[in-house]
């Protein structure tokens, strides 16, 4: 499998950013009322996530370990700003529907995560498919539980009625409460699916950040993948 | 050595009750309400009762195939059913208690790890769960025999209400919660075989008295008292499902302080909220600050603590 393909493969499935890593949670939890504005969220978090995963690879020898975190929020708030700009512009109901979870973009931990993770590591070709998998991988997940909310709490699918005009809506799946309940049941369905695929034979829930070995099983410490401050010469094994 | 000395494990002492017999108890103690329910609301009443015991029970079973291990036979699953079915309205539409049912026993208890393990009372999550997601089904009361508000949202709106009929039950309201008599009678019952003590209730009822009685704004009113104390879920609550084994606290003081904190939850909830009810949610979060309450009432062990009488 190329390096694209095997980046994108494991931001949908492998290391999906909401079932797998849980990483996200409070835009996953709070805008997910309706499957659009799982979508719109998601969308709006993949663009920023590829484009400053790009950019903090292009500068990754240049940022100094010390500073590399305030150096990242730097980066990734430019893109939120611009995006924020972008949907207020050409996608006014959107932004009133996603309200103040745009601009909490910019200390959405998955961003953070991979570029720490990721990006600061790794060259800018695979840094980019890496935030474009994590941000695909996040976005069907918003979708998914979006719709499955929708689809109970008011009988449509992007607004689309799907279900008959006698259907009572059952109403907590649109309040907080739903979304948990949602979430939970869809992280317990792809687990299964892949203890399924484990049974037949192919692993799919190794992690490997960055590289080919399952960080859960590692041997080595001092793996290069692992948050490594260069300037204080100690490394930290996450 | 034909005296061998038996080495065994904890526990020592074994109790020959056991949860099918409590439960039995429970289910038995509820029949007065029930028969009252059918009684007052007419045979509908026993529809919505078969129905949600049907559903909690069909779905223990269901859970239990499916995990290959069966506890169909403790009858927990028809506790919470009958205690689900008194708290609907008789005019729900049945598809709903039974929807409440599976997630009472589904979500609630066995996804957490099935009877002892459930953090929350199944049959009061279940309620709160269908009254956020139907409320319009959920608080509407009308039926054959009565039509209108509860006694106790007309007392919330100032109307003066027959404290008398709220005492036999002869009122508006969910099915199993109308008669203070009938419930009595059922927890009399408990009582006297030792399943519940007075502690929790009491305490619950006490301090939502006095919570009324200071803040209600009608002073000591003998009237008014008595129907906050009969009218709605007050005493199904108290007696039936703040004494319930898994969700309550096992320490004696803890469960006095539960109780007062149930009566002040109660209290806010009725006089200081937008609804005229708060009983479910009052115990529902005392549920969740059960494990605080036990931490903090954990009694000292023997040998441990106190004052050292001897330098180490």
């Amino acid at each position: 499998m190329s390096k694209v393909g095997e980046r994108l493969y494991n931001g949908l499935i492998k290391e999906n950013p909401t079932f797998v890593l849980t990483l996200g949670m409070c835009p996953t939890l709070a805008v997910t009322t309706k499957a659009v504005n799982g979508l719109g969220m998601g969308l709006t978090t993949a663009a920023v996530l590829a484009m400053s995963n790009l950019i903090i690879s292009l500068l990754r020898k240049v940022i100094p370990g010390r500073v590399r975190i305030p150096a990242f929020i730097v980066i990734i708030a430019s893109f939120v700003t611009v995006i924020q700009l972008l949907l207020q512009a050409y996608l006014p109901s959107l932004n009133d529907a996603l309200g103040v979870y745009i601009p909490l973009i910019v200390v959405n931990c998955i961003i953070l995560g991979r570029a720490e993770s990721y990006a600061y590591l790794n060259p800018p070709v695979s840094s980019l498919f890496d935030g474009i998998g994590m941000g695909l991988g996040f976005t069907a997940a918003l979708t998914c539980i979006g719709a499955v909310r929708e689809l109970i709490s008011a009988g449509t699918v992007f607004d689309i009625n799907v279900l008959p005009e006698s259907y009572v809506p059952i109403r907590i799946f649109g309040l907080a409460p739903g979304a948990f309940f949602v979430l939970a049941a869809l992280t317990a369905l792809q687990n299964y699916a892949k203890n399924k695929a484990k049974q037949r034979g192919r692993n799919v829930s190794v992690f490997m950040s960055g590289c080919s070995e399952d960080c859960m099983n590692c041997s080595e410490t001092g793996c290069s993948k692992s948050f490594y401050d260069s300037e204080a010469g100690s490394r930290n094994q996450q | 050595m034909s005296e061998l000395l038996k080495v065994s494990s904890n526990p020592h002492i074994r109790s020959k009750v056991t949860t099918s017999q409590i439960m039995l108890a429970v289910i038995i103690a509820l029949m007065p309400a029930a028969g009252y329910g059918i009684y007052n609301f007419g045979i509908r009443a026993l529809a919505v009762i078969l129905v949600t015991v049907a559903s909690t029970v069909l779905t223990e079973f269901l859970y239990g195939l499916f995990r290959k291990r069966s506890t169909i036979s403790d009858l927990s699953a028809v506790v919470t059913g009958l205690l689900l079915a008194l708290n609907m309205p008789v005019g729900i539409p049945l598809w709903m208690p039974a929807l409440g049912g599976v997630f009472a026993i589904l979500v609630v208890k066995l996804l957490f790890g099935g009877l002892g393990q459930n953090f929350m009372n199944p049959a009061l999550a279940a309620r709160c769960f269908l009254l956020i997601s139907f409320p319009a089904y959920m608080t509407d009361f009308s039926c054959d025999a009565y039509t209108g508000a509860t006694p106790l949202a007309a007392l919330k709106a100032g109307e003066s209400v027959n404290a008398y009929d709220m005492v036999i039950g002869r009122t508006a309201g969910v099915i199993g919660e109308t008669s203070m008599i009938a419930i009595v009678a059922g927890a009399c019952i408990l009582i006297l075989l030792g399943v519940i003590d007075l502690r929790i209730p009491g305490s619950y009822i006490v301090s939502f008295a006095l919570f009324v009685c200071i803040f209600g704004g009608h002073g000591f009113d003998p009237g008014y008292l008595s129907a906050q104390l009969a009218g709605g879920g007050l005493m199904l609550g108290a007696f039936f499902m703040a004494t319930d084994y898994v969700t309550r606290p096992i320490t004696a003081k803890g469960q006095y302080i539960y109780g007062i904190f149930l009566g002040i939850l109660t209290g806010i909830f009725r006089i200081f909220g937008p609804g005229s009810e708060g009983v479910s949610y009052a115990i529902i979060i005392g549920n969740l600050i059960v494990p605080l309450i036990e931490r903090v009432t954990k009694p000292t062990a023997f040998g441990m603590g106190g004052r050292r009488k001897y330098a180490k």
